[in-house]
């Protein structure tokens, strides 16, 4: 068994929700469903923490948790056991207080809404006025690059469309921390990559922490500080992959042909797949 | 109870086209036309004396007395009512009938969608309701009401209500809406149940409450649902409204004059036939005034995919 290689857990050091408190603290996670057929053991031993503006990615075979890690954060479902805080908070605090943004991998847009009207959703049920929501949506549209679609229905927009606008809604409060699972999935490689870079550089613009679940090597390479390894049954973390490569905030295109993206891709690879009793070979640290 | 997909399959409800698209009229034209050859056609060749095998009679005589006419039908609604000098054409009686008994029947729909959608929302909220509940709306059903509508009006006239006085018409309506808030009731709750668990808990993580979330997200998300069970809910409370009226011998609507026409119909054929019109009509206008709801409701009808 290989010695997972894990940020240290924020256990003892979590202040009232203050600037330095990390976005994410899990120490010691478990997560056990009880099903008909016996106990599905979901997660186990998870202990990650992500900095405040730190881009960490998810990536592993499918059933490993990934989704039920995200779930876990956004309060959608509670841990078995272990501690997990948000900002210092614990997960239902910082739901109550809307710390987080999401983007999944369907954009769950309300189909009776306009575009404009879905980005609004959570600030009119938050109780913004209606002229600050208009500032802020034509604000949030122009970042996206759907100036022109605002009085739009979802029907209207292609599946690229569409996930930008569930981007823009995730975006609309500004939140600390995006949580997103697999949010390009659904998209071509093109569109896919022009989303990553706009993603780099809304996250650049507002300063927020990511966490990302992915499928793809290269897209967790390009748009993290940190991938997060995870192998299946039990969920757990098996690696953590630092990206040695600049900055995100100045990565463009031209990274995507450069050596350290590729030497990072292979580290990533081998950390997935290698799976060998050693964890040959990637250096995390 | 698992999410439904996102397109509505609204299953027993299922009719939720647009009513106004040019195909559904040219249908509807072909339709009647069709009916008119079938009746004329056979009018015209069948034997007069019907088809008959042994003792049943499988089809009916083609005599002027059983089968009158279509353009008989048609011009006897502009001749008088009665023989009398002063007597109002035929179709005069037949449309205010028909208006007498569509208000009754929007009264009992009315109070069908208020009884129906308020128990679809006890039942969203308590799912404790729903059991207890869902099993009594659906033998509601099974009582023959119909039966019991003079039983109904009885006891309406015994009711004191302080100052209001029961009326007919009021047990007419109440067994209009007894037929009507079933559909109603069904369809709403499952339309109120109807978003995707991923629009749900989108809610969720927006810490929002159970009214919000009905406000912004459920009930919009019914409206398809909701749409077809109002149409449902006005159809039941039309028919419940004319055969309601005839069980109870309520004055004044078309239910009374579908009777009274009939037993003439040995000296006047073509005069039964008004009110069947009067009838049919009043189905359509039912039908109509829900489809124009569906109009102005139409943003609610999207769905996400195209
Ligand atoms: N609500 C649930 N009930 C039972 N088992 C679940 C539930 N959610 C997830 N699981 C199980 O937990 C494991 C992890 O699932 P998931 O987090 O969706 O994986 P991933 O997103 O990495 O593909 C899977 O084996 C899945 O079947
Ligand atoms: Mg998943």
């Amino acid at each position: 068994m290989s010695t997972p290689h894990t940020t240290s857990p924020a256990r003892e050091q979590s202040p009232p929700a203050g600037d330095s408190a990390p976005a994410v603290a899990a120490a010691h996670i478990e997560k056990i469903f009880p099903t008909s057929g016996g106990e599905v053991h979901a997660l186990s031993d998870i202990s990650l923490s992500v900095r405040p503006g730190e881009f960490v990615s998810l990536i592993g075979p499918s059933g490993c948790g990934k989704s039920t890690l995200m779930r876990l954060i956004a309060d959608l479902d509670q841990p078995s056991s272990g501690e997990l805080q948000v900002f210092g908070k614990d997960a239902r605090q910082a739901r109550r207080d809307q710390d987080y943004g999401i983007a999944f991998q369907k954009a769950g847009l309300l189909p009776w809404r306009t575009v404009s009207d879905n980005i609004g959703l959570p600030l009119q049920l938050h109780g913004v006025s209606s002229a600050q929501r208009k500032a802020r949506v034509q604000g949030l549209l122009e970042m996206v690059s759907l100036e022109d679609f605002g009085d739009h229905h979802p029907d209207q927009l292609s599946g690229g469309m569409q996930q930008r606008v569930a981007i823009a809604r995730s975006l609309a409060e500004k939140p600390r921390l995006l949580l997103m699972d697999e949010p390009f999935g659904a998209l071509d490689e093109m569109t896919r990559e022009r989303m990553q870079t706009e993603l780099l550089r809304i996250c650049t613009e507002t300063g927020a922490s990511v966490v990302f679940v992915t499928h793809s090597i290269p897209e967790a390479v390009y748009l993290s500080d940190r991938v997060v390894v995870m192998s299946p049954r039990p969920g757990r973390i098996s690696e953590v992959v630092d990206m040695e490569l600049e900055d995100p905030a100045a990565r463009g295109d031209d990274l995507r042909e450069d050596a350290s993206y590729f030497r990072m891709i292979t580290a990533v690879r081998e950390a997935l797949h290698g799976g060998a009793p050693s964890g040959r070979g990637v250096e995390t640290r | 109870m698992t999410a439904a997909p996102s397109t509505p399959n609204t299953g027993l409800f299922s009719r939720t086209g647009p009513p106004g698209s040019r195909a559904t009229w040219l249908w509807g034209v072909i339709g009647i036309l069709l009916l008119l050859l079938l009746w004329e056609g056979y009018k015209a060749i069948g034997p007069e004396a019907g088809v008959v095998l042994g003792d049943t009679r499988l089809l009916p005589r083609t005599s002027d007395l059983a089968m009158p006419h279509t353009w008989d039908m048609v011009t006897r609604l502009f001749e008088g009512e009665t023989q009398a000098r002063n007597a109002s054409p035929l179709w005069v009686t037949v449309v205010s009938a028909s208006a007498f008994t569509l208000g009754i029947a929007a009264a009992g729909w009315l109070a069908g969608v208020v009884v129906g959608v308020g128990l679809a929302l006890v039942m969203l909220r308590w799912k404790i309701a729903e059991w207890a509940l869902l099993p009594w709306i659906v033998l509601s059903q099974t009582v023959p009401i119909i039966a019991f509508a003079p039983v109904v009006r009885s006891w309406g006239a015994q009711l004191e209500l302080g100052p209001i006085q029961w009326e007919g018409w009021m047990s007419v309506a109440l067994i209009a809406s007894w037929l009507a808030f079933f559909p109603i009731a069904v369809g709403a709750l499952k339309g109120l149940q109807s978003p995707e668990t991923a629009h749900v808990e989108l809610m969720h993580t927006y810490s929002v409450g159970w009214w919000t979330t009905l406000l912004r997200l459920r009930l919009p998300a019914a409206v398809p649902y909701l749409l077809a069970a109002l149409r449902l809910g006005a159809a039941n409370a039309v028919i419940g409204a004319v055969v309601a009226e005839i069980s109870t011998g309520q004055r004044g609507g078309i239910g009374r004059l579908l009777i009274q026409f009939a037993g003439q119909a040995s000296s006047d054929p073509a005069k039964a036939w008004g009110p069947i019109f009067g009838a049919v009509a009043l189905g359509l206008v039912a039908a109509g005034s829900v489809a124009m709801l569906g109009v102005i409701l139409s943003k609610y009808r999207r769905t996400e995919e195209k």
